[in-house]
């Protein structure tokens, strides 16, 4: 054996050694470091995420002046220009009202990320709080509330989102508007889609959690914390969930592009946000509302449904990242 | 045995679903007949309720749906006067059923192939290639893939027609779009599936007898790899029709997905009501019935 081999040898012998040292997250984290497409994707969501956040900062701010006029265009402001294709003034084009769609892109997409985030961190409380309470007592209670699991799956979960808006919207918006500020009322809606799309999408992070603690439940650790009188809630917080966190992170990671895009659906079908607001989904219908064998008005569709998808890739690409890291399944 | 018990289960959960639907529509606000074209007046209207039986109570109106209900008969359409809910159900649940198990086979047709070959190559590039299109395809819903479709066959081609319902050709363009996204799903699954089964001891043991690598992994590993397909096909199904509600509007197809939304917005409750048990209970039967192939496929499985 050459001495370039054995030096390698050592070098991976040593490499094993400093790993077993690393805590499981750890070791997730360098894995996940270690996915191109996941770190490139990662970037791309930072850029696009900074620009959302800043872009409304410029564009109204003495900065506006540092920035090229297309860049500053307001989302409602009407031109006497419609459907002009991209040009220098208007880099994406205009929409039927004459409105920049470079601008309604940058708004729809902070609107879409806000509905991902926000419906992702209810489905989050639901799931979790299910999937441990099921799987932690077990028994007839685990047995019903999987059960209900089972059912809500295989039922049409638009309908529910439908009904809920339906039902307490009215409500909703007159409580809004009374205890905090008639703004806050036009915004009803759209806080009430956050929670009904997080309430329907709860349902695969509740089985994942339940699975993860039904097995973490009757290890000795777990055992003897009990014995040492520990109760159901400290350690549900001290044991169990600080296991399954990591599972966690890697289904929210997945959720928050399949509610950006139920969001689009519930939006095209005009049952989700509605205009002065605009999410991208809203955008593509829009577009597609304008669809005509005469003339084609291509920009309008395709660059919000490109950004979408666009959007919708970076993100399944890190959260397939984070799930190559953590779940142990995946592991070789 | 199992599977008779799931069967009578079916009959309480249909019931209890129907009554949740029949409580949820009559709570929403405003009802039938606000929107109508010329203001009925006081004494119009309320022979209207009457005849509708909206002015009972919630239950004698539950009891008298469920009378109809037992001989078939889903009632008025409070919308479409003279149509009654099934008159809508028989003329659009062919067309609803056709685009759906077309999608779902499209989507099966793609992914299976595309998730098993990723497997099979796996860390070489034709994995590469074929993983980032089925995730390319998990990432392009109906919406933005319908309209791109229509703007370029349809419009600038001229292959197909742009919407609308009738002849062979229309259901292409509404396949691809509806089916894309769950092809792109079904292959991840797929993949993950063959790669577990591959690295199992019973194909090792297949391969050290001699079999050569087809049989290896068509008979052998195929039938285990493909088992977390089959058990999204449930979901799937329920996901199929979430889509197919855009895919119809995208695509103007006169299915029953456009009539259940047109009802919410309309508040048609027997129409609403009527369409939310058809979708329920035949999710509920497909469920049942994918149970009973993940049995036939894997037959390690056992139901209580």
């Amino acid at each position: 054996m050459s001495d370039a081999a054995v030096s390698v040898n050592a070098l991976s012998l040593a490499a094993a050694d400093t790993r077993e040292h690393l805590s499981p997250n750890q070791q997730a984290w360098r894995g996940f470091r270690r996915n191109r497409p996941a770190i490139v994707s990662s970037a791309l969501l930072g850029v696009l995420v900074l620009l959302v956040v800043l872009w409304p900062l410029w564009r109204t701010s003495t900065l506006s002046d540092l920035v090229p006029r297309a860049l500053t265009f307001s989302p409602t402001e009407l031109t006497d220009e419609p459907f002009s294709a991209p040009n220098p003034t208007h880099w994406l084009g205009t929409d039927a009202n004459g409105r920049d769609i470079l601008s309604r892109m940058f708004y729809g997409a902070r609107i879409s990320l806000v509905v991902g985030l926000v419906g992702a961190g209810v489905s989050l409380v639901i799931g979790v709080l299910w999937g441990a309470v099921a799987g932690y007592v077990g028994g007839r209670v685990d047995n019903v509330m999987m059960r209900i699991v089972d059912i809500l799956y295989c039922l049409p979960s638009i309908i529910f989102v439908v009904l809920l808006m339906a039902l307490v919207e009215n409500q909703f918006r007159a409580w809004l508007s009374g205890t905090f500020s008639p703004q806050l009322g036009g915004l009803a809606r759209m806080l009430l889609l956050f929670i009904g799309l997080g309430a329907v999408s709860w349902l695969t992070m509740a089985r994942i959690v339940r699975g993860q603690v039904l097995s973490l439940r009757t290890r000795q650790f777990v055992h003897a914390s009990r014995s040492l009188g520990a109760g159901t809630a400290r350690i549900l917080r001290r044991h169990i969930l600080p296991n399954v966190y990591g599972i966690i992170i890697v289904y929210v990671t997945l959720t928050i592009p399949s509610i950006i895009l139920y969001e689009s659906f519930l939006s095209f079908l005009g049952l989700g946000i509605r205009p002065p607001q605009a999410s991208l989904g809203w955008l593509i219908s829009e577009g597609a509302l304008q669809i005509n064998p005469i003339r084609i008005y291509w920009w309008m569709i395709l660059y919000p449904a490109g950004l979408l998808g666009l959007t919708l890739l970076a993100l399944n690409f890190v959260g397939d990242g984070l799930r190559d890291a953590w779940d142990p399944r995946t592991k070789e | 045995m199992y599977f008779l018990r799931r069967l009578l289960f079916l009959v309480p959960l249909a019931l209890i679903i129907s009554f949740l639907a029949f409580a949820f529509v009559r709570l929403m606000p405003g009802g039938p007949f606000d929107r109508e074209r010329a203001a009925p007046s006081p004494e119009v209207r309320k022979a209207m309720e009457a005849k509708y039986l909206l002015d009972k109570p919630l239950l004698v109106q539950y009891w008298h749906y469920l009378e109809g209900l037992l001989k078939g008969d889903l009632g008025p359409s409070m919308k479409y006067r003279n149509h009654t809910v099934n008159d809508i159900v028989l003329q659009g649940l062919p067309i609803s059923l056709t685009l759906g198990l077309s999608a779902f086979l499209f989507a099966l047709g793609v992914g299976i192939p595309l998730g098993f070959f990723t497997a099979v190559y796996k860390g070489r590039w034709p994995d590469y290639t074929g993983s980032f299109v089925a995730l390319l395809f998990f990432c392009v819903p109906a919406l933005v893939i319908g309209p791109v479709l229509i703007m370029f066959f349809a419009i600038k081609l001229g292959w197909f027609p742009v919407a609308l319902w009738g002849s062979p050709l229309h259901v292409i363009l509404p396949t691809v779009t509806l089916g894309i996204y769950f092809s792109g799903r079904i292959a991840r699954l797929m993949r993950e599936g063959m790669m577990t089964t591959l690295n199992a001891e019973f194909v090792t043991t297949a391969r050290a007898k001699g079999l050569n690598e087809t049989a290896v992994l068509l008979k052998h590993a195929f039938r285990l790899g493909v088992l977390p397909v089959v058990s999204y096909s449930g979901p799937l199904l329920a996901d199929l029709l979430t889509g197919s509600f855009v895919v119809e509007s995208i695509f103007q197809i006169p299915g029953i997905g456009v009539f259940l939304v047109n009802s919410l917005f309309s508040r048609d409750h027997t129409m609403t009501v009527g369409l939310v048990l058809l979708y329920a209970v035949l999710l509920l039967v497909l469920n049942l019935i994918v149970d009973l192939v993940y049995t036939i496929i894997d037959p390690r499985i056992r139901y209580e």
